[in-house]
């Protein structure tokens, strides 16, 4: 997926001596085998959740039989707590989780890039003061920031993205103003001044290409931090509210029948756990192929 | 004065006062966040069917009658002082509906602790001595696994492995008598703490190993090993005490983490501590446990990250020096 996009977005090169950092990450990440399972896990999934309601047997609010009904040739994974089909809205549940951790981390790396790239490029007191602002929302473990924040307004989706966004972008404003602080002091960032670029243009072309490596495994962590917390405080009951189909809210609707039917516990669970897996197998094989790109060797 | 702005005294010092300073801007944040958003915290608190009265009521009890600065100071000083407001939902002290909760959840933090920590250690060592076998890749990939998976994930597939679904071994909801204390149903305490021990171990673990990859490669080692001692001594006796200074930082950070990791786990097992309250607390709207319970866990969690700094300049002579 981000794959794609990154190759989409590469210009056409006129006579390319060495491929685009990027793009010979990217190729090198693929050659280790946990990217390869990291990638099929995650295809797999979202695949379920982007394609999966359009096989769903049942309406996912249809009530099909009993409470905790056991599987069988009418309901394939059984009946969750109120007597709904629990395959249907296992295959209808994982559209919320996916849209809003992807959405949130989208969120969390504009705002970080944006925040690392200024303090880099700023005077050392707006650096400072930047940094120190992201360190006070680091003082808090993100689910206790986001709590606090739907005690306040209460459980709103737009609030999830907006407080899994900000708790995201330290990090990621972290990583973009540590790899980008020596890049300002480069030549070709003094050339740019000297003929009076301005310094949005500066900043996004020719800083921003060059700390896209580090950006890409720190993006593939927090994905799959954020699938996690979204994923959590659904099942805590702030996210999506009933009777919305959600993997997070399904858990802990079916909480109470586990002895009795276990399925609509265990489906949603370990998609969210092969999810969390995937994404961070990525991560981890992207990170392995940027160290050993830095090293200059070609081993793994 | 002067002196302890210098060396090690004066780093301590410094690094407690921005500790301070970083607590300070946190309980501004939790403060601006529960009650100075727009809108009226009453009127979202009560429902839209509230009555004048009730709703005045709780403006007063709110302290919303004053400005947010005063506000503020007020609650502020209520902090310092221990009087941390009442509970909405409890019509009680919030000292009075935390306080035994804090000292579970301490206790259950103590013992996810105790247990880490040492398996952390081990398998770092271990996988470190045995590098690049089948046993430390495989430890890697199935570590990256568990270290990627949610908290909730884990407590709930703990639950079905081993408290209802395939084995019924250890209790499925850790429900203690409020008289009782923690330490008195360790049978019931079984899974939080393997569920929390399971959250922390992997990232330990990986420092621990690229911490020992070094201390294996030295010459010190080199030397233990050219002398004849055996290897089981060279990795226990020489090479793991050289190995764990670099690690303190990341336990220290993991110990703050497990701060925030046992709200969703305490929600799960239903354990009588601090998260169960704190998730109850969000549910009910009850903003002055939410606040108490919010500046609680980010204290610990900034102390605990004081404290990893600290102890890591005083566990590496390179850096000690420097500060000289």
């Amino acid at each position: 997926m981000s794959e794609a996009a990154a190759v989409a977005t590469t210009p056409p090169l006129v006579a390319p001596a060495q491929p685009r950092p990027v793009v010979l990450l990217l190729r090198r990440s693929w050659q280790q085998a946990r990217t390869k399972v990291g990638v099929t896990l995650v295809l797999l999934l979202v695949g379920i959740a982007v394609v999966g309601p359009f096989f769903a047997p049942h309406s996912p609010s249809a009530f099909v039989g009993a409470p905790y009904a056991h599987p069988s040739s009418h309901a394939w994974l059984g009946t969750d707590n109120l007597g709904r089909d629990v395959f249907s809205r296992f295959l209808w549940g994982g559209r919320s989780v996916l849209g809003l951790a992807i959405a949130a981390t989208a969120l969390g790396l504009a705002l970080g890039v944006t925040i690392g790239l200024f303090a880099a490029y700023a005077s050392a007191t707006a650096d400072d003061f930047l940094m120190r602002a992201m360190d006070v929302i680091l003082a808090f473990p993100s689910l206790v920031l986001a709590l606090v924040a739907v005690a306040t307004v209460g459980p709103q989706l737009w609030l999830l993205v907006l407080v899994v966004g900000i708790t995201t972008a330290p990090r990621v404003s972290r990583v973009t103003r540590g790899s980008s602080v020596e890049i300002v002091e480069r030549d070709f960032v003094r050339a740019a001044e000297a003929i009076g670029e301005p310094r949005r243009k500066i900043l996004l072309g020719e800083i921003l290409p060059n700390v896209a490596s580090p950006l890409l495994v720190e993006a593939s962590l927090r994905l799959t931090y954020s699938v996690g917390l979204i994923a959590a405080l659904s099942f805590l009951g702030f996210g999506l509210q009933p009777p919305a189909a959600d993997w997070g809210l399904m858990i802990n609707e079916n909480r109470q029948g586990l002895t009795v039917q276990p399925w609509g516990v265990v489906a949603p669970v370990l998609a969210i756990a092969l999810l969390t897996i995937g994404t961070s197998l990525i991560g981890d094989g992207v990170a392995r192929a940027s160290s050993g790109i830095e090293r200059g060797s070609d081993e793994e | 004065m002067r002196f302890l702005w210098h060396g090690i005294t004066g780093f301590v010092i410094r690094r407690l006062l921005l500790g301070l300073l970083t607590l300070l801007l946190v309980s501004i944040v939790v403060f601006a966040a529960t009650q100075t958003l727009p809108g009226d915290p009453a009127r979202a608190i009560l429902g839209r069917s509230a009555t004048p009265d009730s709703l005045r009521a709780l403006r007063a009890q709110l302290n919303l009658n004053h400005s947010a600065i005063v506000q503020y100071g007020d609650w502020l000083k209520g902090l310092l002082t221990g009087n941390l407001g009442t509970s909405l939902a409890a019509r009680q002290p919030v000292s009075a509906v935390i306080g035994k909760r804090v000292e579970n959840s301490a206790f259950l933090m103590f013992l996810a602790a105790i247990v880490s920590i040492p398996l952390a250690i081990v398998i770092g060592a271990v996988t470190a001595r045995r590098r690049d076998s089948k046993f430390d890749h495989g430890m890697s990939v199935g570590l990256l696994g568990l270290a990627a998976l949610p908290e909730f994930v884990v407590a709930i597939l703990l639950v079905v492995l081993l408290g209802t679904t395939v084995f019924q071994v250890f209790p499925a909801v850790s429900l203690i008598p409020p008289q009782d204390y923690p330490w008195q149903h360790m049978n019931e305490l079984v899974l939080p703490v393997l569920t929390l021990v399971i959250a922390v171990t992997p990232y330990i673990s990986r420092i621990m190993r690229a911490s020992m990859v070094e201390v294996l490669e030295s010459d010190y080692v080199e030397m233990a090993r050219l002398k004849g001692m055996s290897e089981r001594k060279v990795l226990w006796r020489h090479s793991v005490p050289n190995g764990i200074a670099p690690t303190i930082q990341v336990i220290a950070l993991n110990l703050a983490y497990l701060a925030g990791g046992i709200v969703v786990v305490e929600f799960v097992f239903g354990y009588p501590g601090i998260g169960a309250a704190f998730v109850d607390a969000v549910a009910n709207r009850d903003i002055p446990v939410v606040q108490a319970l919010a500046i609680l866990i980010a204290a610990v969690y900034v102390l605990l990250n004081v404290a990893a700094d600290v102890v890591t300049i005083l566990v590496s002579p390179r850096l000690r020096t420097s500060l000289k």
